[in-house]
C-alpha cells in the first residue's frame, strides 16, 4: 500500500500539523513514512504545503509530484495542485473557502465544508482535522485510534483539553465521507 | 648570592623576536609575572592571533593557541566554556582587536565571557609594515595615510576601552601605558586585577596597553616613548573605566 | 534500539550530536537549518553542555576551534552563505589539526540565492572551500536515519584524524521528517587527547595549537604530513551504496537527489530497463571503487544533482573515460522530479544522451 498525499493551504490553516499527525500515526502503525514541508519566507499567511508518503516499503522519494490524494484548504492550492492528482486518486477540497468546483472527472472529488463544520464544533482551527477525517475514512491509510494516539503525543500536555474537539472534527469529516 | 631578578617561570626563555625598543617584551613579562604570582600558569591557556605577537606561543610557558586575525575572543570563548577552570587570556593588537575583530571583542565582552584580554594599542599595523590602524591618531603618518590621518577622509581613531566599558558584561576595563617605570608598575597592577576578576568569575576583563612602535613610527626608542606621552596619552586617557560592581545587573 | 521518533533532519542531527558526546555548539540563525540551532539551545543545558548563539558565522567556527582545541566534541551548523563565512575557520581547523563537525544544510545560490534545497556547495565542501591545501571528510546522508548515523560517525572520524568533518545536507534533508532510532546507551567516550590545550597541569611542556610555520621548508613538511593523513582517509573512509550492481545504466546521486533517483530506479525497472544507482555516502573521499565494480558491465552513467554539475566531475574522474558520463541537474533550489529524471535517463538509453 502506497499513499502519496499532498496537503496545501494558507500558512496558519494547520497544513503542516495535519500532515505530521498523519505521518506520526503511520509511524505508530509500523509503516514507512516521510513528511516534507514546503513554504515561503513568511511565518504566517503565505502558502504552505506538505508531502506525506506512507508505504509498506522504505520510502524512496519523499517528494510527492503525482499525489494519490490531495487535500486543499484554499483556492490558490486548488488551482495549483488540481491537475497533479494521479488519475483515480482523491481530491478533497475545503468548500467553505473555495469558490469553485474542481473540474477533474478522472479523480474522486470530495467537497468538505470544513470551516463551517469546524465552527459548528466551536473552533475554525480544526477545519484541517475535518478534512483529515474525510481522508482517513476514504483511504483507511491509518486508523482513527492511531491518530488519537498521535494527538496525545503531538500536543503538549497543557493542550490535551483540545483532544476531544480534534477527535470530534475527525469524526465529522469521516461521517461526511461515509455519507458521500 | 641573593637572586633579585630573574625570568618569570611563565616565560619559556626563547629570545623575543621583537624590534629594538618594542614594548611587547615588557608586556609579555608583566603577563607572565601575573600568571606566576597568581599560581595559575598550569591552568592558563593563551590565545595569540595574527599580529606582531603571533609567535607568543613560543614565549609563554603555558598552553597556547594561535588564532585567525581578529578571532581570538571567539576562540577564547570556546576554550573557557569547555574548560571553565582554565585561566584564558588573549593577546591582541589594535588592528586585530579594533578593526577585523571588532565584532568578536564586542560580543565576548557583552556576553561577559570570563576571559582576560591584553590589548596592545600602538596606533599602527606593525607586522605588515606600518599601515593605518583603527587607533592611528588624527594627523599621524602611516604608509596608508601618507599625508597624515584625516578624520574627514579616514575616519576617527577608536577609543576601545571607553567603548567596551559601556557594556554590561565587561567587569574590568583599564587603560595603562608602559612608557615609564612608574607606568609599568601601574600596568602590572591592572593586569593582575584583570586576571583576578576572571578568577573571581566576575566577567570580562580587558587591559589596553598604550604602546609604541619605534620601527614603524620611524623614531628611536626614546623618541617613541616621548611621542607616546605627548601624542597618545592626551587622546587615550589612562585609568580604570570599569571596575567590578560598577554597572552590574 | 530505542523507540522510533519522527524527527526533522535538523533536529535528528542535533540529537545525534549530543548522543555522540558533543558538548559545545555555536551557531547563527539561517534558514533552512534553524531547527538545529534551536534544538541545541533547548538540549545542551540539559546535558551540561554549552550552546552559544554567536555574533556571526565567523565567530561560531572560531568558538568551535577553541572548544575543539580544548578537547571538547564541538559542532557548528549553517546553510550556504553562512558556510562561506566559516571557510577561514575551517582552514584553521585543518591547518592546526583541530577536530570539529560542521553541518551545511545547502540552499540555492550563489549570493543570497533561495531558501530551497540545493547541492551547489559540493565543490566548496569537497575541494576545501578555504585557503590552502586541505581536505575535510564530507558525509552526504540520504535519509534522516542515516543522518543520525553519519553525525555520530562524524565525531568519531574528526577525533580519529584530528580533522574537521562536514555533513553536507540540503534544505530538504534538514526539514523533512522521517522515523529515526538512536542507539541506546551512554555516549561513546571520546579518545584521550593529550594534545589538547587544557592547561599544562603537571604535563610539563605546553601544548600548542598552531597552523603557522613561517619557514617555507617547515611549512612544506607540515603540509606533507597533512597530505599523508588525507591519503589514509582516502584508503580507509570511502563509503557508498550500490543499488542493482548488475544493472546496465547507473544513476549517480547523493542526498536528496538520491531519493529522487531511488524512485526512478523502481519506475525504470517497471518499464523494463536495467537501472542501478551509485550513491556516494562520503563525498570526500570520493568512492571511486564503486565505479570500478560496475564499469565493465555498465553502458553509461547519468549523474543527477541539484546543481549545474559539480559531483559529475568526480564521476568522470572515477570512470576515466571508460564509459559515457551524462548529467542532469536542476539549480537554484528546484528539486528534480522522478518523471523528468526518468525522461532524461530514457534519452541516455536510446543513445541520445545529449551533452555528456
Amino acid at each position: 500500500m502506497l499513499h502519496e498525499v499532498l496537503m496545501a493551504g494558507f500558512g496558519g490553516q494547520g497544513v503542516m500539523a495535519m500532515g505530521s499527525l498523519l505521518a506520526y500515526a503511520a509511524m505508530l502503525e509500523g509503516r514507512h513514512v516521510s513528511w516534507l514541508p514546503s513554504y515561503g519566507p513568511e511565518m504566517r499567511g503565505g502558502t504552505a504545503n506538505c508531502h506525506v508518503v506512507i508505504s509498506d516499503e522504505p520510502v524512496a522519494c519523499p517528494l510527492v509530484t503525482e499525489p494519490t490524494a490531495a487535500i486543499v484548504l484554499n483556492r490558490p492550492s486548488l488551482d495549483r495542485f488540481e491537475n497533479s492528482v494521479r488519475p483515480g486518486g482523491i481530491l478533497i477540497y475545503n468548500s467553505s473557502l473555495i469558490d469553485r468546483a474542481p473540474t477533474r472527472t478522472d479523480v474522486r472529488v470530495v467537497a468538505v465544508p470544513a470551516n463551517r463544520i469546524a465552527e459548528e464544533l466551536g473552533s475554525a482551527r480544526v477545519a484541517n482535522m475535518v478534512c483529515l477525517g474525510t481522508f482517513l475514512a476514504l483511504t483507511g491509510a491509518v486508523s482513527a485510534s492511531s491518530v488519537s494516539q498521535s494527538l496525545r503525543k503531538a500536543l503538549p500536555v497543557h493542550r490535551h483539553d483540545l483532544i476531544p474537539l480534534n477527535e470530534a472534527a475527525l469524526e465529522r469529516g469521516a461521517q461526511l465521507a461515509r455519507a458521500g | 648570592m641573593q637572586r633579585i631578578f630573574g625570568r618569570p617561570a611563565a616565560l619559556t626563555g626563547i629570545p623575543f623576536h621583537y624590534c629594538p625598543g618594542c614594548p611587547h617584551g615588557i608586556v609579555h613579562r608583566l603577563v607572565a609575572e601575573c600568571l606566576d604570582e597568581l599560581g595559575v600558569c598550569e591552568r592558563a591557556v593563551g590565545i595569540a592571533p595574527v599580529g606582531c605577537a603571533v609567535f607568543a606561543y613560543n614565549y609563554f610557558n603555558c598552553d597556547m593557541i594561535q588564532a585567525a586575525h581578529g578571532r581570538a575572543p571567539a576562540v577564547a570563548t570556546g576554550v573557557k566554556r569547555v574548560q571553565p577552570d582554565a585561566v584564558v587570556f588573549t593577546y591582541q593588537g589594535d588592528g586585530d582587536l579594533a578593526a577585523i575583530g571588532t565584532a568578536e571583542i564586542v560580543h565576548a565582552a557583552t556576553r561577559g565571557e570570563r576571559i582576560t584580554v591584553v590589548f596592545i594599542n600602538n596606533a599602527i599595523y606593525g607586522m605588515t609594515g606600518g599601515q593605518m590602524a583603527p587607533t592611528t591618531l588624527v594627523g599621524q603618518e602611516t604608509t596608508t595615510t601618507p599625508r597624515g590621518r584625516d578624520a574627514s577622509y579616514h575616519g576617527h581613531p577608536v577609543r576601545v576601552s571607553e567603548m567596551l566599558a559601556l557594556l554590561d558584561g565587561a567587569a574590568y576595563v583599564a587603560r595603562v601605558s608602559v612608557h615609564a617605570p612608574g607606568h609599568v608598575n601601574r600596568a602590572k597592577r591592572a593586569l593582575r586585577r584583570a586576571f583576578e576578576v576572571q578568577l573571581e568569575n566576575r566577567g570580562f576583563s580587558l587591559v589596553e596597553v598604550v604602546s609604541a612602535c619605534p620601527t614603524n613610527w620611524g623614531m628611536t626608542p626614546v623618541e617613541a616613548l616621548r611621542w607616546v606621552e605627548q601624542n597618545m596619552l592626551p587622546y587615550y586617557r589612562l585609568g580604570e573605566f570599569k571596575v567590578p560592581g560598577q554597572g552590574e545587573a | 534500539m530505542a523507540e522510533l521518533s519522527l524527527m526533522k533532519g535538523n533536529e535528528a542531527i542535533a540529537e545525534a550530536a549530543i548522543r555522540a558526546g558533543c558538548r559545545f555548539y555555536a551557531g547563527y540563525p539561517i534558514t533552512p537549518q534553524n531547527e538545529l540551532c534551536e534544538y541545541m539551545a533547548r538540549r545542551m543545558p540539559e546535558v551540561g553542555g554549552t550552546f552559544i548563539q554567536s555574533e556571526s558565522e565567523v565567530a561560531a567556527i572560531n568558538m568551535v576551534y577553541g572548544a575543539g582545541a580544548a578537547g571538547a566534541r564541538a559542532m557548528t551548523s549553517s546553510s550556504s552563505p553562512g558556510i562561506s563565512l566559516k571557510q577561514e575557520g575551517i582552514s584553521y581547523l585543518c591547518g592546526s589539526e583541530v577536530p570539529g563537525v560542521i553541518v551545511n544544510m545547502v540552499r540555492g545560490g550563489p549570493g543570497l540565492g533561495s531558501i530551497q534545497p540545493a547541492q551547489s556547495d559540493y565543490f566548496q565542501a569537497t575541494r576545501g572551500g578555504g585557503h590552502g591545501d586541505y581536505r575535510t571528510i564530507v558525509l552526504g546522508p540520504g535519509s534522516i536515519q542515516e543522518a543520525v548515523e553519519l553525525t555520530m560517525l562524524a565525531f568519531e572520524l574528526a577525533d580519529r584524524y584530528r580533522n574537521p568533518v562536514v555533513i553536507l545536507g540540503d534544505g530538504m534533508m534538514g526539514q523533512m521528517m522521517e522515523p529515526v532510532q538512536f542507539p541506546d546507551g551512554p555516549p561513546p567516550q571520546p579518545p584521550a587527547k593529550p594534545w589538547a590545550t587544557t592547561g599544562t597541569r603537571g604535563r610539563g611542556s605546553p601544548n600548542i595549537i598552531n597552523s603557522l610555520y613561517i619557514e617555507a621548508e617547515r611549512c612544506e613538511r607540515h603540509n606533507q604530513r597533512l597530505q599523508e593523513k588525507y591519503r589514509r582517509m582516502e584508503e580507509n573512509e570511502p563509503r557508498y551504496e550500490l543499488v542493482n550492481p548488475e544493472a546496465e545504466y547507473f544513476l549517480v546521486a547523493y542526498g536528496t537527489s538520491s531519493r529522487i533517483c531511488r524512485a526512478v530506479v523502481g519506475r525504470a525497472s517497471r518499464d523494463g530497463l536495467r537501472v542501478g544507482m551509485i550513491r556516494p555516502i562520503t563525498l570526500w573521499p570520493f568512492p571511486r571503487a564503486a565505479f570500478d565494480r560496475v564499469v565493465e558491465r555498465a553502458r553509461a552513467f547519468l549523474t543527477v544533482e541539484m546543481s549545474a554539475g559539480q559531483m559529475v566531475e568526480d564521476v568522470r574522474l572515477a570512470v576515466e573515460g571508460r564509459r559515457p558520463v551524462h548529467f542532469y541537474g536542476r539549480t537554484g533550489g528546484v528539486v528534480p522530479t522522478p518523471q523528468e529524471v526518468l525522461a532524461r535517463l530514457k534519452l541516455v538509453v536510446e543513445g541520445r544522451g545529449g551533452e555528456s
